[in-house]
């Protein structure tokens, strides 16, 4: 029992601690704020807007009273003046005669305070005899009733210490007055509530907004990089940062698949020459050397290939490398206007004598002066890259560089006559390590083609495979610069 | 000749220090920046190998305040990074050559050699000589023996460079670059090639030949013993 009671002691503060940090957060939320601003200004707005619209109906009818009792007065006075006291006292007599039922008090009295005329039977009581305006209760019978009603009225003191009252039953507008606060407390009440409701709402829609964007990036985190944030379609902010923030996703997720991709590759790729390597150094090892020298023979021609796989292994390193570098787009540009066709001419150059001697014809058609902005020594590369595909793959035969204007472009064109490349796996080619011969047996990575379009896409050109009817036609096209 | 190296990993130091000292230089070895630069303003060096990424001080950073302080010992520069704009900015930092690791000792050797030529004075002759070899640079002619040579374009921009390097090894690299402004190693063997072809010019119908082939390394225009 001692030990339920304590337990049941200390989960209290727990809870009542638990209720305090939610509280906490809620109103540690930029959302939270922002409401209870808005319900502030809000409240203080409706408020205000009320006390004018109370104030200024109760004044109105007050100063409607005081007009009313002036008028009255004045008429009286005039009446006084052209008629003395008798006319007064029957005039007063005559108004109080009868209910007219505009609630008008008349009351004339001699010196000691005795009624000589009007509709009430005495002086007010606690009513001071000298000022001029004066607010007092009303004792009246009215069906028989006793009633007290405020009143308002005026005093006209007649020399001789004679005393005009002019005065009005202002229960009505004391009754006006507090249907007025009545209703305006009202809608000041339902006005607040709205707004409480309001704030709440808007609140509550601006955090799940948020929520949804934090809920997202939380799940994209956790490694859903597929994940994404719902659109309303609305086209607000909302719906912009959603917008932005999903397209970023994207773009995370493409470069993270480009990247597990080439992980892969590069798994598959490098692995194979590298334990060919490591079996090569191990024979190496093995072989008992100096003694005879056949022997030490083969352990230097063993390293030696080792070497030659060590430096193959390290040129598709360099080229993956390139292909990133160029793909991340990190590199800082340092393009200048070259003339395309002088770039050809110099490849061309470089390779003619190997062309010939593997028995090609290599020939440049170069057209002047056909300029872009770009980086020599990539385009080069890009050049070369595409000879070599051409004098290992075409087999002989002519073997055509080709640098034209079309259309505002810069076209170069590399054109064999060997086998060619089937039209469907013309795109695939381009991609990292594709070889089309399954069984490897040619020199090379399969990366010469992927850096091209690497190059070309650095330059905002583009690659294309063609038929050529027979062979392969390659064609780099790039935007031209006006000579 | 002194020649200094900084490298801050150990392996790679040691074997340029092997390497170089068997090549008959004496060579001082700094491993970090701060060191280089003390060492490389309190003596006289004849070129120096200098590795870009350093602990303390990277590379770039002390050639760039060896060349404020007007030292202008050569200096090949040794690095991981191999793009065309690493080179560049190796090169606007002050570096005379640029290698990209890793590398064959060869290669390293030869261009150290071609720098410490070039530091010997700028050779502003307009006629080249090689044993009975000649090349003038001024009507862009070829002669040996006194007979001339009829050579492409580019065949005398290679020689021109083979005669300006002439009893050293250059390497394949060496002509890509400096007769093609080619930054990289074209997949084809387009510079034996070239060579073979310039071969069959100058040596074809002679009795002593010049241009060796130096295995594992490059080639070498040479006079006969």
């Amino acid at each position: 029992m001692v030990i339920e009671g304590s337990r049941f002691a200390s989960r209290a503060p727990l809870a009542a601690a638990q209720i305090l940090r939610n509280a906490r957060l809620i109103v540690g939320t930029h959302a939270f704020r922002l409401a209870a601003l808005y319900f502030l200004v809000f409240a203080a707005s409706v408020l205000g807007v009320l006390l004018f619209v109370y104030l200024t109906s109760a004044d109105f009818v007050e100063r409607q009273t005081e007009a009313t009792l002036d008028a009255e007065i004045t008429g009286l006075a005039e009446q006084y003046a052209q008629r003395g006291l008798s006319g007064l006292i029957q005039i007063v007599a005559a108004r109080s005669a009868g209910d007219r039922g505009d609630a008008m008090i008349y009351l004339v009295t001699d010196p000691d305070g005795r009624p000589l005329a009007g509709n009430i039977a005495a002086w007010p009581a606690g009513v001071p005899t000298h000022s001029t305006w004066l607010s007092f209760a009303l004792e009246r019978t009215i069906n028989g009733r006793h009633e007290v009603h405020p009143a308002r009225g005026r005093l006209f003191v007649i020399p001789g210490g004679y005393r005009l009252l002019v005065g009005r039953d202002i229960s009505d507008a004391a009754a006006f007055r507090s249907e007025v606060r009545t209703t305006l407390l009202w809608a000041g009440s339902i006005a607040l509530g709205i707004g409480l409701i309001g704030g709440t709402v808007m609140s509550r829609n601006l955090l799940r907004r948020v929520e949804q964007v934090n809920r997202t990036s939380e799940r994209v985190m956790a490694g859903n990089l597929s994940d994404r944030v719902p659109l309303h379609g609305t086209s607000d902010e909302f719906d912009q940062l959603a917008a932005n923030l999903n397209r970023m996703l994207d773009q995370i997720e493409r470069l993270m698949t480009a990247m597990r991709e080439v992980t892969d590759d590069v798994a598959h790729d490098l692995r194979t020459p590298l334990s060919r390597l490591r079996t090569r150094l191990e024979r190496a090892l093995v072989a008992p050397s100096g003694a005879d020298p056949p022997a030490g023979a083969s352990q230097s021609e063993a390293i030696r290939a080792a070497i030659d796989e060590a430096d193959r292994l390290l040129a598709t390193f360099n080229a993956l490398l390139s292909i990133a570098e160029l793909e991340s787009g990190a590199r800082h540009d340092q393009t200048a206007s070259i003339d395309l066709s002088e770039v050809a001419r110099s490849a061309a150059e470089l390779y003619e004598p190997v062309a010939e001697e593997k028995g090609f014809a290599l020939t440049v058609a170069a057209e002047p002066g056909v300029r872009m902005r770009g980086d020599r020594h990539l385009l080069s590369q890009a050049i070369s890259n595409l000879l070599d595909n051409a004098l290992k793959y075409a087999g002989g035969g002519q073997i055509e560089l080709r640098v034209f204007p079309e259309n505002g472009q810069a076209i170069l064109e590399i054109t064999d006559q060997g086998p060619g490349i089937p039209e469907a796996d013309r795109l695939s080619v381009l991609d990292r390590f594709v070889r089309l011969e399954p069984s490897r047996t040619t020199p090379g990575n399969g990366l010469g083609l992927s850096l091209v379009r690497a190059i070309a896409r650095r330059h905002d050109g583009s690659v294309t495979l063609e038929d050529n009817r027979p062979g392969l036609r390659v064609r780099l096209q790039f935007a031209r610069l006006p000579t | 000749m002194k020649i200094l190296v900084v490298e801050d990993d150990r392996e790679t130091a040691t074997y340029l220090t092997k390497g170089l000292s068997e090549s008959g230089y004496t060579v001082d070895c700094a491993s970090d920046g701060r060191e280089a630069l003390f060492l490389a303003t309190s003596a006289d060096y004849s070129a120096m190998v200098l590795d870009r990424m350093l602990p303390s001080m990277d590379g770039l950073s002390v050639l760039g305040a060896l060349r404020a302080a007007e030292i202008r010992t050569p200096a090949l520069i040794l690095s991981a990074l191999g793009s065309v704009d690493d080179r560049v900015k190796g090169l606007r930092a002050g570096g005379d050559d640029y290698l990209v690791k890793p590398f064959a000792f060869s290669e390293l050797l030869a261009r150290l050699e071609a720098l410490l030529r070039r530091g010997a004075g700028p050779t502003t002759t307009t006629r080249l000589r090689v044993a009975d070899l000649e090349l003038d640079l001024l009507t862009r002619s070829v002669r040996r023996g006194g007979k001339a040579i009829e050579v492409l374009p580019r065949e005398f921009r290679l020689l021109e460079y083979l005669m300006r390097n002439a009893g050293h090894v250059v390497t394949r690299t060496m002509l890509l670059e400096h007769v093609w402004d080619y930054h990289f190693d074209p997949q084809t063997n387009v510079i034996d090639v070239q060579i073979s072809r310039l071969r069959q010019k100058i040596d074809k119908s002679f009795d002593h030949p010049l241009l060796h082939t130096v295995r594992g390394a490059g080639y070498c225009l040479r006079a006969p013993e």
